[in-house]
């Protein structure tokens, strides 16, 4: 048994300490929001963030987790009650498939819990990681800027809510 | 601008009132495309051609259906594939039943409960679904109308329909639910439809709606099949040979049966499967049965060096598309030159996945699958089975942009789900499954030649060398599932797809009025590597070459390269879009700066479809030989524009990928293995490289056919890049993709 903190619930999980988080996260915690893309530390689909940082999930053992605090987009609001990052990618309307965006936007908090107000040259350096296939860039670094300002006005921070 | 999106229609945006318009259709046969028999005594006359997708799926309950409560559902044979057709649709349903999208409920793909309206793709699902959808909805706004005409006792055009309730002026009212019983809409469609006045009634066509699918996706919603999660489901991975064609010589499984959650090692023929009650021990489990396999493989890529001139060799199908059998005169002052494109693959950023499940006696498939019913009429052959013993329901995926690993993900659940029963298996490709064994884009290649006279074109001659772009199931065959099994089956044999469409040779037949034109299609049947549909099919490299040519040519005359389009085109609404795109770009008032360069490009997709201009500027570093796009500028004329904001996304992203994919991409591959794996050996764009700025220019024609937007913008925006690196360099990079070595050495000569 190995516990995880994921969006501020600790978690009980069997599973062989080898296991990537990311199939922990789907398969074991029913959390759809990281995604399988390549499962090789290139694409960014499965990124959350642990302590504040981007991490890929998809080739980051559970054995290295406990005690860290591990968040995914299920972690940064509903869609009652969307959080900055999700309301800026709804308001920009920054998704066509929308298979990599859970990755983009975690990275994106991460940079926001960091840096909040970044540049445009800084917002594109942060997200290079992560690849999106339809296209979807132009309005994911205009989400991204969305979001670094809906944060700044609530005052909240890094809080995600 | 109009970027502001309400993100919630207002009531008062739904026009009550406004005089009906009737509208007629062509009276073209039905039957026109079909094998008709020869000897009929009596010609029947033909049933007047029905809108869209009604032609196929006539009932309008097969679209439409209204419950006691008034709750609304509509039926689309069509799928989402990112494209955002799901919002599109409700908006021209809502439209004609003249309610709020939001309170439709929209059933997508499923073979058990939506009309056959075979794949989604080629841009079609507004033509098809969309015109069936906006017809029926009128149709039934009709039939309601009448019917409370008949209840209140008030002539029909005394009555208003808003919102669900059809109100006499009286103030006497009547909602949908009440008016609709059993039968009602079981009725056949009829050619004409009262349609609401699209210039003065439009509440939600028109008007940019936001995705209702995206909430879900950005907050953890299960919307993919990758998401989907049965109860006692299981997870499941193919061993997938290294090669084509290669064989199963043995595999050492003894041990692999006591592997944590290990249930079942599925092996038939050259198909080796495991599954497992854990996604991850199914992985683990896989990786150790991939280690104890024993293949034998064949070298049948091509050969190392010139895989075009390989490719240009095989034998070929000859057909000529236009102009007369023998070749064009071209003789002296003749300009002409050859365009090549690679392989290029899908890359979908999800690989496929699938979930199959046989109970009682039925197999269902729950598959990110453009074609619902061609793969049930595929996993039924495959499986020996007949059709209505399975059932395939679309779900979501990631962008697929074409024919990827979609369908054969779908095979493989149907296979492990029989061999499972009673327990829902989930197969999810690996990365490298996907990238080595979906079917590609075919290579093309291809030779324009042309002669000047007084600054026009005065001769014209296109030849192509492709492989087929659709190796779509239907058949069984074409699944690559199906092909290693113990009793394989074959693929098809190729065969181009037929015009106006078109496959290789979409786009082929220029669009530009000119006089002896020939085009030759020099079909290849033989396919060194495994190819089906990716989105644009030929006209993305048929339009790069025509419209490279097109800048070579007006070069060449000392003309302007848009003024030399225009002086080469009559059709009025392509004339709009480059007019509108020239405009916007600045492109008479533009400033070379050192380093960079300007081109435009332009097509009519399919030559019946959207219309689409695009200039780019560019930056080229010549010591590393990087081309930088500084910014894109597009028009595009779609016919009715549905929901615009929608329509701005898609062809942002279609001038994205089709960046990506004339800048980098290029399927690579040894004598025996496909050697494109994952993203380090198949790159493609990242943020690093994308524009400061694209901006999309919608021209909308109200009560025009809707046209599709999906893949105009590939062949265009391949081409302007094409351009705008002659522009910038002085020299012309005529294979794709421009790579930094190719333009070290282009500069270099
Ligand atoms: S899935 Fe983890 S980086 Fe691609
Ligand atoms: S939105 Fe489809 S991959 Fe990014």
């Amino acid at each position: 048994m190995i516990n995880l903190d994921v969006n501020g619930k600790t978690y009980q999980v069997d599973a062989d300490p080898s296991t990537p988080l990311l199939y922990v996260l789907r398969d074991h915690l029913q959390l759809n929001g990281a995604k399988f893309g390549c499962g090789l530390g290139q694409c960014g689909a499965c990124t959350v963030s642990v302590d504040g940082r981007a991490v890929f999930s998809c080739i980051t053992p559970i054995a290295a987790l406990p005690g860290r605090k591990i968040r995914t987009i299920e972690g940064l609001g509903t869609v009652e009650n969307p959080g900055p990052v999700q309301r800026a990618f709804i308001e920009e309307q920054a998704a066509q498939c929308g298979y990599c965006i859970p990755g983009m936007m975690m990275r994106a908090q991460a940079l926001l819990d960091a840096n909040p107000s970044p540049s445009k040259a800084e917002i594109r350096r942060h997200m290079n990681t992560n690849l999106c296939r339809c296209g979807t860039h132009m309005r994911i670094l205009r989400a991204v800027e969305r979001a670094a300002g809906l944060m700044r006005e609530s005052g909240k921070g890094g809080n995600g809510r | 601008m109009n970027d502001s999106l309400p993100s919630m229609l207002t009531r008062r945006d739904f026009l009550a009132r406004g005089g009906a318009l009737v509208v007629s259709f062509s009276l073209a046969p039905a039957v026109l495309n079909a094998a008709e028999p020869q000897n009929i005594g009596v010609q029947p006359k033909p049933a007047p051609a029905l809108p869209g997708s009604l032609k196929s799926a006539p009932m309008l309950d097969s679209w439409i259906r209204i419950d006691a409560d008034g709750k609304i559902t509509v039926f689309t044979g069509k799928a989402e594939l990112g494209q955002g057709i799901r919002t599109a649709l409700l908006q021209v349903a809502a439209e004609e039943l003249v309610v709020d999208p939001r309170t439709i409920t929209l059933v997508t793909a499923d073979t058990g409960r939506t009309p056959n309206e075979g794949y989604t793709a080629g841009s079609q699902s507004m033509q098809d679904s969309a015109t069936a959808i906006l017809h029926a909805s009128a149709q039934v706004r009709a039939i309601l109308v009448g019917l409370a005409s008949q209840r209140l006792n008030v002539p029909p055009a005394d009555l208003t329909a808003h919102l669900g309730v059809i109100r006499a002026k009286d103030g006497r009212s009547m909602h949908y639910g009440q008016l609709v019983t059993g039968e009602t809409l079981h009725v056949n469609a009829s050619p004409e439809s009262a349609l609401r006045d699209p210039k003065t009634t439009r509440g939600v066509i028109g008007k940019s709606m936001h995705r209702v699918d995206i909430p879900a996706k950005v907050t953890g919603g299960a919307i993919y099949v990758q998401d989907l999660r049965l109860p006692t489901m299981v997870h499941a991975r193919v061993v997938r040979p290294p090669s084509y064609g290669a064989r199963l010589v043995s595999v050492a499984n003894s041990k692999l049966g006591s592997m944590p959650g290990v249930l079942k090692i599925v092996r038939d023929g050259n198909y080796l499967a495991v599954i497992a009650e854990r996604e991850y021990q199914a992985v683990v489990a896989m990786r150790a049965l991939a280690g104890s396999a024993k293949w034998e493989e064949r070298a049948a890529l091509p050969p190392p060096g010139d895989p075009y001139g390989y490719f240009q060799r095989l034998p070929s199908d000859d057909a000529v598309n236009l102009g007369g059998p023998a070749e064009t005169a071209i003789g002296s002052g003749t300009i002409s030159a050859t365009y090549r494109r690679p392989y290029l693959m899908h890359a979908s950023i999800g690989p496929s996945c699938a979930v199959g499940l046989l109970q009682d006696g039925v197999v269902t498939v729950w598959s990110h699958t453009q074609g619902v019913y061609p793969l049930r009429d595929a996993i039924a052959e495959m499986l020996r089975t007949p059709a209505d013993r399975v059932r395939v329901i679309h779900m979501e995926g990631s962008g697929c942009y074409g024919q990827n690993g979609a369908d054969d993900a779908g095979a493989d659940a149907a296979l492990l789900a029989s061999a499972l029963p009673g327990r829902p298996v989930r197969v999810q490709w690996m990365r490298e499954d996907e990238h080595t064994w979906e079917p590609y884009g075919s290579m093309m290649i291809s030779t324009a030649r042309a002669k000047l006279d007084a600054g026009k074109i005065v001769e014209w001659q296109y030849d192509l060398w492709s492989n087929t772009h659709n190796l779509r199931p239907g058949p069984a065959g074409n699944l690559v599932t199906a092909q290693y099994l113990e009793q394989p089956f074959g693929p098809a044999a190729p065969k181009e797809l037929p015009l106006p469409n078109g496959g290789g040779n979409r786009n082929a037949i220029p669009i530009y009025t000119l006089p002896n034109p020939r085009v030759v299609d020099h079909f290849i049947p033989q396919m060194p590597l495994r190819v089906s549909a990716l989105r644009g099919l030929g006209a993305y490299h048929n339009v790069f070459s025509i419209e490279s040519f097109m800048d070579e040519l007006a070069f060449a005359a000392k003309i302007d390269p848009v003024e030399f389009r225009l002086r080469h085109l009559d059709d009025t609404r392509a004339r709009d879009v480059i007019a509108a795109c020239a405009e916007r770009f600045g492109w008479n008032r533009f400033q070379k700066q050192r380093g960079r360069g300007r081109g435009f490009g332009f097509a009519r997709y399919k030559n019946h479809a959207s219309y689409l201009a695009i200039a780019i500027e560019i930056e080229v570093d010549r010591e590393s030989g990087l081309i930088r796009p500084i910014r894109a500028v597009a028009a595009i004329d779609s016919g009715e524009a549905v929901n615009p904001d929608g329509i701005r996304n898609q062809t942002e992203g279609g001038i994205l990928q089709s960046l990506s994919w004339s800048l980098y991409e290029s399927v690579s591959f040894d004598t025996t293995r496909i050697t494109s794996r994952d993203w380090s050996t198949y790159p493609i764009l990242r943020f690093s490289n994308v524009p400061e700025a694209i901006d999309v220019h919608i021209i909308s024609r109200p009560g025009s056919p809707f046209l599709g937007a999906g893949e105009a913008a590939q062949g265009p925006t391949a081409a302007a890049l094409s351009n705008a690196v002659a522009d910038a360099l002085g020299v012309r990079l005529r294979e794709l993709p421009f790579t930094r070595a190719r333009v070290r050495a282009a500069i270099a000569v």
